[in-house]
């Protein structure tokens, strides 16, 4: 893997003394037509198609099969009780329900092996093991390496361990755990508007290349000291030195016109933790951040965690969490299911409505910011009392790009979550035919979502 | 999960058989390559440029691993993200040092012309502040790489400081300050081809880290550099120094907050409407109020480990008082309490800090609590909750009333699928329930008596402060600290050579009356600490590990690398 484009002091002198004099740009073309070629789906000033985003929306303890599975398949699926709370964007998104991690053998990891069985195509063989990378990584592999963010993750619940996106247990991405942390990363220092008239390269970056450079010539003498484990940390390091080494090549170059961006303002500071309120209101500020981020392609990969693994949200005055009450809830004989518990799925799926409803509030291109994304949401059981992993809940919102139908309820009861996983690849254009291992392995994405 | 108790037997055995042992030479497992953690990062930073400079930042979470965040040091990379942060950290940190109000006072020398490069007083910054990043001196290559990237700098920036700025934050994110990494040389023994010494270097760090929490002093490197360090009498006496410097409190800290899980206090949130008292400052002083009690038993008085278990003497403050029912009369900061004698909160077991951190948002957990007990203090490890079970089949009676903790948790015990595991969390964690979700001390809950008493592993106690006793009293929980404070000095494991090893600190502590300065003097000095064994499936040509096997022992500074084979083939 190569690190870096810099060699010795050579290199490092030509950046030095280029073009540095700190004069600013000016942007040759009238504002208005630098925008959309006639099509509407790329960017007239370079060609370039509309970027295609991303992410993964995870909610923990999952939900109750029989009140949140749809009865019919296809597009005429009806609302069910839990169900209910995305009825404004049910025509944006698909419900893939019945797909499970399939356990091959080994012991279901509680909490865990629902997640990272879905996020990895296979099951986790032990309680600390998983065999990555999560999809995500593999999907920023891909298409992340051109914008300033390889991938942005949020947990709205305060947490930066609330993330579940990893290129292997020794390398966890965390979370921003706050909306204002992750505004200040995003549109801070080091942001550059790309509709903005004039464009000043900050000399600055310069010096920091150049820090980068001395650390990175240094790699092979690094690499000779270490056993093999460790030099695979190693390369992990340099891994997130040429993340921020073509971060900052982008900084010096005038940023293409970007119709959809425009800049917010920064969120409000808000308290951090699992209670409800704070959660939701934390998720909205990050959702409408991370939309502005999209449009402006900050980054083209993002991770949401609305609530964690093993859900720890509460409701304000109460002596449980999710997590705790659904297992310890009793099930109401009238009703048939736990309520207590089953207020945090409603709370999980209006949540995610917000979330969608913020990417599809932008427009862009013919249509909105949405169309050019894909978002996967998941959890880590089906029915959480007993950990299930089987006919896990699934969704996905966006088009990515025209390569995704949406409004369709597709069900997989007996099938692989790889089967989603593999879908997802293929939508975001990854050369990928087959993925996931043992049982999980598979080659046939859910073509009824596929275009 | 019984293991420890054999180990406790063949300690009691050596004890009976009135042999002093002298420590068996055991060599040490592999090589760690260790992550700093956000403590450690910030001690290097103070000990480099002093304490005005502000580290403001986030760093990665730590990975805890085995119950210890110091054996995650050793697995964890760096994500981009993460990187992204080091990096930002570190160019505020070189702004500061380079500001003018601080750059006098900081920078060992000043350039002739602030708006020029300035090569000899690059260098002279390069080599101080290096040597305290990077742990060991700079070589030539090190040195002339900074020196001509920040004359560059400085000239098309012209600002000396600019270039200085360049040098600096290069060091401030180099994986060598960023990861421990441990070097060693081929040292084979009979029957034992692959064993290492660490290098003089090497092996200062890993004192320093292990005893103090931060890289070595100059005085420490000095003995390295002089290459004397591995000299068995002059380790011994450098030992001795730095058990006894001030730095010791930050290692013992370190320690404690690591095994005693206190990185939840970061997330700890309480509900209010349950806990309308509880704060975030309470919460804060709950974490420091154990970790003074702890620093002042056994580094302050050099205590008996297992008095931190029955001991009524600890440090309070005002906002504490509220939770421990104490009137304290300093407005702000800390002044000694003792707990009355006829309440049953006596000992580490019934801090608030514990009541807090092992519970639920809005209230106590018995199981939590019971959990913490047998894995942190006992090394005992409990399984998750089998996952097929249904839990509702247990909850079933909708109109069943359950008062208290122990009558909702009395399925735990009636049911053969729950009893397995919950028969050793569960009646521990209730001997502990005098003490609420934030360690208010209540004896009815929903107007209920609580019933305290309980069976600790064949012992019978009546509540908290007999529990206490039972854990002073069980040799498991100073097997249990020696267990996990070696495992904490090395970074990983003991592997199943290093056994015997831990059986000799076990017998040597209870000689030593369990003063854990002692215990940490034996680790430290022991054969195994110095020594490694490289990877048998390194293929020949890679080295085993880092710090180049440079002549920096000797002082001199010469080519990197290149001479640097360790791992099978000679130096």
């Amino acid at each position: 893997m190569s690190t870096t484009g810099i060699g010795k002091g050579v290199n490092r002198r030509r950046f030095l003394r280029g073009t540095l004099g700190g004069a600013a740009v000016s942007v040759g073309l009238p504002f208005l037509d630098v925008f959309l070629n006639t099509n509407g789906d790329a960017m007239a000033a370079t060609g370039a198609p509309l970027p295609r985003r991303f992410g993964t929306w995870f909610f923990g303890c999952g939900m109750n099969p029989e009140r949140w599975n749809p009865a019919t398949v296809g597009a005429q699926w009806e609302l069910t009780p839990e169900l209910l709370p995305i009825e404004s964007v049910r025509d944006r998104i698909n419900i893939l329900s019945g797909y499970s991690v399939l356990l091959n053998g080994e012991a279901n990891q509680v909490h865990r092996t629902g997640v990272f069985g879905a996020l990895c195509g296979g099951a986790p063989k032990s309680a600390d093991t998983v065999e990555g990378p999560t999809l995500d990584v593999l999907v920023s592999d891909a298409i992340g390496t051109r914008t300033r963010f390889r991938s942005l993750e949020m947990a709205a619940t305060g947490n930066p361990r609330h993330s579940n996106s990893l290129r292997d247990v020794s390398s966890v991405n965390p979370a921003e755990p706050s909306a204002l942390g992750l505004y200040t990363r995003i549109f801070g220092p080091g942001f550059s508007d790309p509709n903005a008239a004039e464009f000043t390269p900050d000399p600055g970056v310069l010096l920091r290349q150049s820090s980068l450079s001395i650390v990175a010539e240094d790699r092979k003498r690094l690499e000779r000291m270490l056993g093999q484990s460790d030099r695979a940390r190693l390369d992990q390091y340099f891994t997130g030195l040429r993340q921020l080494e073509q971060q900052l090549e982008l900084q010096l170059q005038k940023p293409p016109p970007l119709e959809a961006c425009s800049i917010p303002g920064a969120p409000v500071d808000m308290p951090l933790n699992t209670e409800i309120g704070n959660v939701m209101a934390n998720h909205a500020l990050m959702a409408q951040t991370l939309a502005l981020a999209l449009a402006c392609d900050q980054t083209r990969v993002f991770n949401m965690q609305f609530s964690d693994r093993a859900s720890s949200l509460r409701m304000p005055g109460t002596t449980d969490t999710h997590h705790t009450l659904t297992h310890e809830e009793p099930r109401d004989a009238t009703l048939g299911y736990q309520p207590n518990a089953t207020a945090f799925v409603l709370k999980s799926m209006e949540a995610w409505t917000t979330f969608v409803q913020a990417l599809d509030a932008i427009p862009e291109g013919d249509g909105t910011l949405l169309d050019n994304c894909l978002v996967m949401a998941h959890s880590e059981t089906s029915e959480a009392n007993s950990h299930s992993v089987v006919g896990l809940p699934f969704m996905t919102a966006g088009r990515a790009g025209g390569r995704l139908r949406t409004g369709l309820h597709v069900s997989g009861v007996g099938e692989s979550a790889s089967r989603v996983g593999l879908t997802m690849q293929q939508a975001m254009g990854l050369n990928v035919a087959q993925w996931g291992t043992d049982q999980n392995k598979t080659d046939r994405p859910i073509t009824e979502i596929l275009t | 999960m019984r293991i420890p108790s054999t180990l406790a037997v063949a300690a009691l055995i050596a004890v009976l058989l009135g042999c002093e042992a002298a420590d068996p030479t055991v060599t040490g497992g592999p090589l760690a390559m260790r992550r700093l953690t956000a403590e450690q990062y910030r001690n290097a930073i103070e000990d480099a440029f002093g304490s005005q400079v502000e580290v403001a930042g986030r760093f990665e979470p730590d990975n805890r691993r085995e119950g210890l965040n110091a054996l995650g040091a050793a697995m964890v990379a760096v994500t981009p993200s993460g990187f992204e942060q080091y990096e930002a950290i570190g160019r505020s940190i070189a702004d500061q040092v380079t500001s003018p109000e601080l750059r006098e006072q900081l920078l060992p020398c000043q350039p002739d012309t602030p708006s020029a490069a300035d090569a000899a007083c690059t260098e002279q910054v390069v080599r101080k502040f290096g040597r305290s990043l990077l742990r060991r001196p700079l070589t030539e290559e090190d040195v002339q790489a900074r020196i001509e990237a920040a004359s560059l700098a400085a000239e098309t920036q012209q600002d000396f400081y600019a270039g200085l700025r360049v040098a600096l934050v290069s060091m401030l994110v180099a994986p060598e300050f960023l990861f421990r990494v441990e070097a060693a040389q081929p040292a084979p023994s009979p029957g034992q081809e692959n064993r290492l010494e660490l290098t003089n270097l090497s092996l200062a760090s890993k004192l320093s880290y292990f005893l103090w929490n931060r890289g070595p002093d100059d005085a420490l490197l000095a003995v390295a550099q002089r290459g004397e360090l591995t000299q068995p009498a002059v380790l011994a006496r450098e030992v001795d120094r730095m058990l006894a410097s001030e730095y010791l409190v930050d290692g013992v800290r370190a320690y404690f907050e690591d095994v005693l899980l206190f990185d939840k206090f970061d997330n700890l949130s309480k509900d209010v409407g349950q806990y309308p008292i509880f704060n975030n400052r309470m919460a804060a002083d709950a974490r420091e109020q154990t970790l003074r009690f702890i620093v002042d038993h056994l580094v302050a008085q050099q205590a008996d480990y297992r008095t931190l278990f029955t001991s009524r003497t600890l440090p309070m403050t005002r906002s504490l008082g509220a939770v421990y029912g104490i009137p304290v009369r300093a407005v702000d900061g800390w002044e000694t309490a003792v707990l009355p004698q006829n309440q049953p909160r006596v000992g580490l077991l019934s801090h608030a800090s514990f009541a807090m951190l092992f519970a639920h948002p809005g209230r106590s957990s018995p199981t939590l609590r019971g959990v913490f007990l047998r894995e942190a203090l006992l090394c005992q490890s409990i399984p998750e909750a089998p996952a097929d079970i249904d839990f509702t089949q247990f909850v079933a009676d909708v109109n069943a009333v359950h008062n208290t903790a122990r009558d909702r948790l009395d399925v735990h015990s009636t049911q053969a699928s729950c009893r397995k595991c919950h028969v050793l969390t569960d009646p521990i964690g209730l001997g502990l329930e005098n003490f609420d979700g934030i360690g208010k001390l209540r004896t009815t809950e929903n107007g209920v008596p609580i019933d305290t008493s309980g069976d600790f592993d064949g012992r019978d106690f009546s509540g908290p402060a007999e529990l206490g006793q039972a854990f002073a009293d069980n040799p498991l929980v100073s097997a249990c600290l020696v267990q996990n404070l070696y495992r904490y000095a090395v970074g990983r494991e003991e592997t199943r050579g290093e056994r015997p090893l831990l059986r000799y600190l076990e017998a040597s502590f209870e000689q030593n009356s369990y003063k854990l300065t002692a215990l940490m003097r034996d680790i430290a000095v022991s054969e195994a600490f110095r020594t490694a064994t490289a990877e048998p499936q390194s293929p020949p040509e890679q080295v085993v590990s880092s710090e180049p096997a440079r002549d920096a022992e000797t002082g001199s500074s010469a080519a990197v690398g290149d001479a640097a084979t360790i791992g099978g083939k000679s130096t």
